[in-house]
């Protein structure tokens, strides 16, 4: 049983963890979480940050993704990642199709991506560079709008809509009603967009996803205009607004680990599993959102039917009874089956991308940037609590050399 | 030496998953002793489901299936040659060469065979096959390759299915004849075996259920022309898999004083070999297919697992349980968990289906080839069987290992509007030997079933 | 790291009970692992050395970390050494 003073207790540590003043560090608050793997909020939320009693709610039949608050209005049509099976099956097989043989093989696109976007930068003198604003961010973004056929140019557009979106994303407890109407517009200004996008594709196909999902190239069906469009507002906002993360949060654990650094430009091969312990470090997405279909038993404590849940993927990382010294960034970490994608039948679709984007940017920045070093400790995080990273993330360096491999 | 006593020689019977995992757990637990592995294969260890799967199919040469080494283990081995016989008292075994091996522990690994086909029906003749060794499969796969006319399959089990299934992806004609009333149904029940029916029939193969060969027939020169079936037809073949079930590889271990038979090496659930009076032996122990012991979920019998799984598991726990005190041993519980692979559907089970009395869909549709399938026994759930389903079962093991209330309260959203529990549809009284999966043998034999599950 | 001996053997292992197909191995090492179908995964247990770093990539990502990766060492076929 759980007392009152422990559920005060929880929600209040959940509400520090989502305060923008701990932003930078909310992992004191998990860890303290965590003691108690599953546990009710004072609302009737369940909070769950047990690495164990997480990975098996991504695995349950008897969990649904729909995360909805009972009070918010139902959405014409349920993207992929609260739909459940059998549409999302449907959903998710029509884009796999179409996504996975264009990310094959894109590692020296990406590669060469990320070598234009450092060159831009190249200093034989000292000088900073923004990893976030002049790497991070512009590497997906150029990535997910070729891949879909988005034009860049229109990325003030979408781009602006994309931050104010995800800030929806948080929980609404933490969002002012001025907040909720910028929201709504936000949606309202995507859903625009995309409208004009699918009918401008419409007239003329070419060979992107969007076309590929909206003339049904594979052995699927062609996708209707409505899941093409809340499918396609979900892979471009994912696009913007997670991988972002990833590599900014491994710059930090770069720079905040000089020894791992200097090991990296050594031994490039290590940025494999290096990348896999940010996403168990510092993971770009830190939480996801369950509702429960029936009364479920989680060692002992039952959440009922009809509960919302909140999976503590973050706090699930660093559960003592899953890894060792889970406070410490350790690339060598074997075995490390990280929360960081999520798990079960809504497993991150775009995680093959993220990855090698991740792999292919920190290897550049091993190997290009001459001592450097972090401006600002922390660097400054943008308010969104979900989709966690730094705003900025300024890094002074004594050079930034050419690419070594192309002189 | 005494029992209690660290050992100095350990002898490992059977170097295949069970005997090289075992050998490397031991060193895991610290023993630096000398080590010896015994394996009547000539090949250093290599992993079987493949055989009956992409090896067949060509994708792999066998020489492509041999596991990794993920330690070095400094291990004295001899391959090639096989046991023959057991000293409990001097602690020696004994090996076909003449050679004799001490030991202060000994593990008996030495698996299981497939059952062949009686000689004077046929069992002789060029072109019938079994399946489970790296030989048997570059045997099987030459003359798949070689493109007969029709391959016969006896036994619909899970050997039998994933060879029908490479056969038709070859678009090699294939007839599979079956005693039971379905594929699989012997170790998935009825319901599940008639959606497998519909994988048999959509895949092409010309499926004979309630059918048995009554003998395989040659040509002058002993090569496989046909086989006569009990209703009487002719079936003209030049290959013929045998996949009716395996036999424990005991043989060696007759009359040397250990409860050893056709069914296995019982002993108990910390992996100690039972001598043939009952008491546990301090310093034998079994592990793998060949072993049956107690296994507190299913009371009454003695298990024996020819799962892949179990393999790698009763190995660390026996491993452990050598090299450490009794009162420092493991017990050997493990939740079954297998898998098949045929007619590009991927079946994994856990718990033992074969001992439900009712079944139930709670996912998809048997219609389909997604689903998922629960089996109750006496009002608990004790399996459930996922049919391109991989990503859902976690649920359903805390659910099995809980024993949770049968039919199982789920509300899965691509669950029935209501669960309609069956009659699991299994032939017999569940069998007490379950079946082997992933790895070539197949549907119990009659004469497995009868096994007295030990204790019944 | 470089080297100038021939890239060592590598051999792999995927504990299929485990697996969930989620298919990342497949996409980070395609000529070594692959899909039959929907879920059905099938991978070279010996894959070219050549190609180790994928392989690597495709066991780091594995979800549930079903891949084990080990080396070949080829236990004598048949010792001769007599046992005492």
């Amino acid at each position: 049983m759980t007392t009152t003073t422990q559920q005060h207790t929880a929600s209040d540590l959940f509400a520090q963890a989502l305060r923008y003043e701990n932003r930078a560090d909310p992992y004191p608050y998990f860890a303290q979480l965590c003691r108690r793997p599953v546990v009710p909020e004072e609302n009737g939320t369940w909070l769950v940050s047990g690495y164990h009693e997480i990975s098996r709610l991504l695995r349950d039949p008897r969990v649904s993704a729909d995360r909805r608050r009972p009070e918010e209005e139902q959405p014409i049509r349920k993207s992929l990642l609260v739909e459940d099976a059998p549409r999302h099956d449907q959903l998710r097989h029509q884009v796999t199709e179409q996504f996975v043989p264009r990310i094959m093989g894109l590692r020296d696109h990406i590669d060469g991506l990320v070598t234009g976007l450092l060159d831009a930068h190249t200093s034989q003198r000292p000088g900073q560079l923004d990893v976030v604003g002049d790497l991070a961010y512009p590497l997906p973004v150029t990535l997910i709008c070729e891949l879909l056929g988005v034009p860049r140019e229109d990325e003030p557009v979408f781009g602006s809509i994309a931050r104010r979106l995800t800030r929806g994303l948080d929980p609404v407890e933490t969002q002012t009603e001025d907040e909720l109407r910028e929201l709504r517009e936000a949606r309202g200004e995507l859903v625009q967009y995309l409208e004009g996008l699918i009918a401008d594709r419409q007239a003329a196909p070419a060979d992107d996803l969007l076309s590929g999902l909206m003339f049904g190239q594979g052995s699927d069906a062609p996708m209707d205009p409505i899941d093409l469009r809340v499918t396609l507002a979900l892979l471009l906002i994912a696009g913007h607004e997670t991988t972002v993360n990833l590599i900014a949060n491994g710059t930090l654990a770069l720079l905040r680990h000089p020894d791992l650094l200097a090991r990296l430009r050594a031994e490039p091969d290590l940025v494999t599993p290096l990348v896999e312990e940010v996403l168990r470090y510092d993971p770009p997405v830190q939480m996801s959102g369950r509702s429960t279909l029936a009364d479920i038993d989680l060692g002992g404590t039952t959440i009922p039917k009809g509960s919302r849940v909140r999976l503590l993927l973050a706090a699930g990382n660093r559960d003592p009874r899953r890894f060792s010294d889970p406070d410490r960034f350790l690339p060598d970490r074997p075995g490390n089956a990280h929360l960081g994608f999520g798990g079960g039948i809504h497993y991150c679709i775009g995680a093959t991308l993220a990855r090698t984007e991740a792999q292919v940017a920190l290897t550049a920045l091993a190997r290009r940037l001459a001592s450097p070093r972090l401006v600002a400790a922390p660097p400054p995080y943008r308010e969104n609590a979900i989709l966690r990273g730094p705003d900025r993330l300024l890094v002074s360096f004594d050079r930034l050399t050419p690419d070594p491999r192309s002189v | 030496m005494n029992a209690s006593e660290t050992p100095e020689r350990i002898v490992v019977v059977g170097a295949s998953l069970a005997g090289l995992r075992a050998a490397e757990a031991l060193r895991d637990e610290g023993f630096t002793g000398e080590l010896t592995l015994i394996g009547d294969e000539p090949h250093a260890p290599y992993d079987r489901p493949p055989l009956s799967k992409a090896v067949l199919s060509g994708w792999l040469t066998t020489d492509h299936t041999e596991l990794p080494r993920v330690r070095d283990i400094a291990a004295r081995w001899l391959l090639g040659t096989s046991a023959t016989g057991l000293d409990l008292r001097a602690r020696r075994v004994e090996l076909a060469d003449g050679r004799q091996v001490a030991y202060d522990r000994l593990l008996i690994a030495t698996g299981t065979r497939a059952r062949p086909w009686p000689q004077q029906q046929g069992g002789t003749l060029h072109g019938v096959h079994v399946l489970r060794t790296r030989d048997d499969a570059d045997r099987l796969r030459t003359a798949l390759a070689a493109g007969p006319g029709r391959v016969l399959v006896i036994g619909a089990g899970f050997t039998g299915g994933e060879v029908a299934s490479v056969c038709r992806d070859l678009g090699l004609e294939v007839t599979v004849v079956h005693r039971g009333d379905a594929p699989l149904a012997s170790a998935l029940g009825g319901v599940v075996g008639r959606a497998a029916t519909g994988w048999y029939r959509d895949a092409g193969v010309d499926l004979r259920l309630g059918t048995t060969v009554r003998a395989l027939e040659g040509d002058a020169r002993g090569r496989l022309r046909r086989a006569l079936l009990s209703d009487g037809t002719v079936v003209e073949a030049e290959v013929a898999l045998v996949a009716a079930g395996a036999m424990a590889n005991t043989g060696w271990l007759a009359g040397f004083g250990l409860a050893a038979d056709a069914h296995g090496v019982a002993c108990d659930h910390t992996c100690r070999a039972l001598a043939d009076d009952g008491t546990p032996r301090a310093d034998v122990f079994v592990a793998g297919d060949v072993a049956r012991w107690p296994h507190p979920l299913y009371p009454g019998q003695l298990l024996r697992l020819d799962h892949w799984d179990n393999a790698v598991a009763q190995a660390r726990t026996a491993a452990h349980n050598m090299t450490r005190p009794p009162h420092d041993h493991r017990a050997h519980r493990p939740l079954p968990a297998f898998w098949s692979n045929q007619f590009g559907v991927n079946l994994k089970c856990l718990g033992l289906p074969s001992l439900a009395d009712q079944v139930v869909v709670t996912q998809g549709s048997l219609d389909e080839h997604r689903f998922v399938a629960a089996y109750g026994h006496r009002g608990r759930l004790i399996a459930a069987v996922a049919a391109d389903s991989p990503r859902v079962l976690d649920g359903y093991a805390s659910l099995i290992e809980a024993g949770a209330p049968f039919p199982p309260e789920l509300n899965a959203t691509d669950g029935p509007d209501r669960l309609l529990p069956l009659d699991a549809g299994f032939a017999h009284r569940p069998a007490p030997v379950p079946d082997r999966p992933t790895v070539p043998s197949i549907p119990p034999a009659p004469s497995l079933r009868s096994v007295p599950a030990g204790h019944e | 790291m470089t080297t100038d001996s021939p890239p060592e053997e590598l051999r792999l292992v995927v504990d299929l009970n485990r697996c969930q197909s989620y298919g990342q191995c497949v996409y980070a090492a395609p000529t070594v692992f692959r899909f039959h179908g929907e879920e059905v995964l099938e991978y070279d247990y010996a894959p070219d050395p050549g190609i180790r770093r994928e392989v690597e990539r495709a066991a780091a990502a594995c979800p549930v970390q079903a891949i084990t990766l080990g080396r070949a060492t080829e236990p004598a076929p048949l010792t001769t050494e007599s046992a005492q």
